[in-house]
């Protein structure tokens, strides 16, 4: 894209990102109110243990008594100034809890993340490049099954595999307990535990990707540029490479952006499986205990880390792709 | 006849019809396979599958694995089909409005679609699920709100492109009011694509439920497979098959469907047949 539009485009980027996370807010502050009961006991978490004092404190902080719209600002306010509501369970603030677990969550998706979109173009490509023959075979039904197949079983069958029978990797948590290891060796051990739970969330948006990056290469190469390149004889490897891979990927960097969302919800399921101490993690705790204030913030913490990655998916794709207008 | 033809062309549409129609019959015949309730134990706890006449062996409380997996089946197909239902009506709703409407009333319904997209589905699901505490119906309202954005989506596309066809002028010279042109002109021409799609909704729908309640949040009273799942997670070194079993056989109904999908699109597209990808 012109260098000179990207201000623009940014900024409107950015004003699209902050709508979205305000609705995002309106949209928990109704859930509070369309829950069965008191919204000041929802608020609460539902401890059982709030007593009435601490109820009516609830209510006259929320302004409970006062009408809906002014409820409603005195939430966004709340929110927009990063105060998540505190969680009663806890005895702590709702977003101390969510700082706390973002680091863990950060690592296991970028991990997944990584390994998907690597081996997802590679696959995909050798797939494209042997239409029909049994390695095109092997990953379409690789594919296939990996669509079919529930993210927390896949975790339990890799746990059951690799953990109880062969006793090769470790089965849960983010490092050995009570080990008190530091530099290379804290750093080996995460990597161990971290492999089991990256490859279960990994693998679903493997196949996702294979699938996608043969499809835009098998259309890609039939194109006149494409010809145009061969018929000047470019050699083969530099024509998959630098004509049919380069423009093959746009799709699959837009659709990776849109499946962010689902990759994070995906990490709660892994991180039940694998007690991998994220947000996913802390999201199953709060569901246990009913503990709705967390719950909520985990949805907008959740929220806003999609919206900021497809900031930059769509920045990506625009530095990438000259073509790209500011719409 | 052409229909049925070209769908059986496809070998693993085929194979999908079959799988499915054994979901079926299991699912129909679990009371009279299994008679009573799946919670009753009817063995020693962690009998190996084989033993004491259990095909796939007792969990944790001596409970038979094969007949909770058989009334199981009820609730996957169930939820499926009910969620997949309440999905499709507000999506065709939205998209049809939207494609038909146009202008103002389309960029709003658009928005409001992407914004379904762009967040977490299933965390706002978990949410939904949680606040309204866990019953089957909450499940599949859950469901079905995370569901329909990419039919809203397909359908106004559709309505797009059928609006302006001659056979709907033709109605609107004839004086017929807007919904039965949408009703009865152009939504039974864009009914292919939403076929497709609905098979895919149900796999979908059946995975996530099969997820909620292996996190716990399923209806409490109903046997599930992600429930039975859930309830070996912790046992796994001691009693596989409590969660090996269940997990296939999500894996095959959700594959049967997928498989059954693919047939509908070659069959219902037959130009795009075999250009798949």
């Amino acid at each position: 894209m012109d260098p000179a539009k990207l201000p623009g485009f940014l900024a409107q980027r950015l004003v699209k990102a902050a709508i979205v996370v305000l609705a995002i807010v309106v949209c928990n502050f109704f859930l509070i109110h369309a829950a069965p009961g008191d919204p000041a006991s929802v608020i609460a978490g539902q401890s059982g243990a709030a007593d009435e004092r601490f109820l009516q404190q609830l209510r006259t902080q929320f302004g409970l008594d006062q009408p809906l719209h002014v409820q409603l600002w005195i939430y966004v306010k709340g929110v927009l100034t990063l105060d998540l509501g505190f969680s009663h369970r806890q005895q702590m603030p709702v977003s101390t809890l969510i700082m706390d677990r973002l680091p863990a969550t950060l690592l296991l998706t970028g991990a997944a993340f990584a390994f998907a979109i690597t081996l997802g173009i590679t696959l995909g490509t050798l797939a494209a490049r042997r239409v029909g023959t049994w390695a095109d075979s092997v990953i379409t039904v690789l594919a296939l099954t990996f669509y079919a197949t529930p993210l927390f079983w896949v975790g339990l069958m890799l746990v059951l595999f690799f953990s109880v029978w062969l006793e090769w990797l470790p089965s849960f948590g983010m490092m050995s307990v009570g080990a008190n290891l530091a530099g290379l060796a804290l750093v080996l051990d995460v990597a161990k535990h971290l492999l089991l739970p990256a490859l279960t969330l990994g693998l679903f948006y493997m196949a996702v990707y294979a699938r996608l990056t043969r499809a835009t290469m098998l259309e890609v190469a039939d194109q006149d540029f494409v010809k145009t390149a061969r018929a000047k004889g470019v050699p083969e490897g530099q024509v998959v490479r630098r004509h049919v891979l380069r423009n093959a990927l746009l799709p699959v960097i837009t659709f990776a952006g849109i499946q962010a969302g689902q990759l994070i919800g995906g990490s709660i399921l892994v991180e039940t499986v694998f007690a991998w101490p994220g947000i996913g993690r802390l999201a199953f705790e709060a569901l246990l205990a009913r503990d709705y204030p967390v719950l909520m913030g985990v949805f907008f913490a959740t929220s806003v880390m999609v919206v900021l990655f497809n900031l930059l998916t769509d920045l990506l794709y625009a530095v990438v792709d000259p073509r790209v207008e500011v719409a | 006849m052409a229909f049925l033809k070209s769908f059986a062309r496809n070998k693993g549409a085929v194979v999908g019809v079959v799988v499915l129609a054994l979901v079926f019959v299991v699912a129909a015949l679990a009371d009279v396979i299994f008679p009573g309730t799946p919670w009753d134990m009817v063995a020693a706890p962690f009998m190996p599958p084989g033993e004491m006449d259990m095909l796939l062996g007792s969990d944790s409380l001596g409970r038979d694995v094969a007949a909770g997996i058989a009334h199981g089946a009820r609730i996957s197909l169930l939820v499926g089909a009910v969620s997949t239902v309440v999905a499709l009506a507000l999506g065709v709703s939205l998209g049809a409005l939207a494609g038909y409407v146009g202008g103002v009333v389309d960029d709003l319904v658009m928005r409001f679609t992407e914004f379904f997209q762009t967040i977490p589905s299933f965390v706002l699901a978990i949410l939904l699920v949680a606040i309204f505490t866990p019953t089957i119906s909450s499940v599949v309202f859950a469901i079905a709100v995370v569901s329909w954005p990419p039919v809203a989506r397909v359908v106004r596309a559709e309505f797009l492109s059928l609006r302006s066809r001659e056979f709907v002028q033709a109605a609107e010279v004839l004086g017929k009011s807007r919904l039965s042109i949408v009703v009865g002109d152009i939504l039974p021409n864009a009914l292919s694509p939403i076929i497709v799609l609905s098979s895919l909704m149900v796999a979908n729908a059946i995975l996530l439920e099969s997820a909620l309640s292996f996190l716990g949040l399923g209806d409490p009273n109903l046997m599930t497979w992600g429930f039975l799942i859930g309830s070996g997670r912790s046992v796994i070194r001691l009693a596989w098959w409590m969660s090996v079993f269940p997990g296939v056989a999500i894996f095959l109904t959700v594959l049967a469907l997928n498989l059954v999908g693919e047939g509908l699109s070659d069959a219902l597209n037959p130009r795009l047949a075999g250009r798949r990808t």
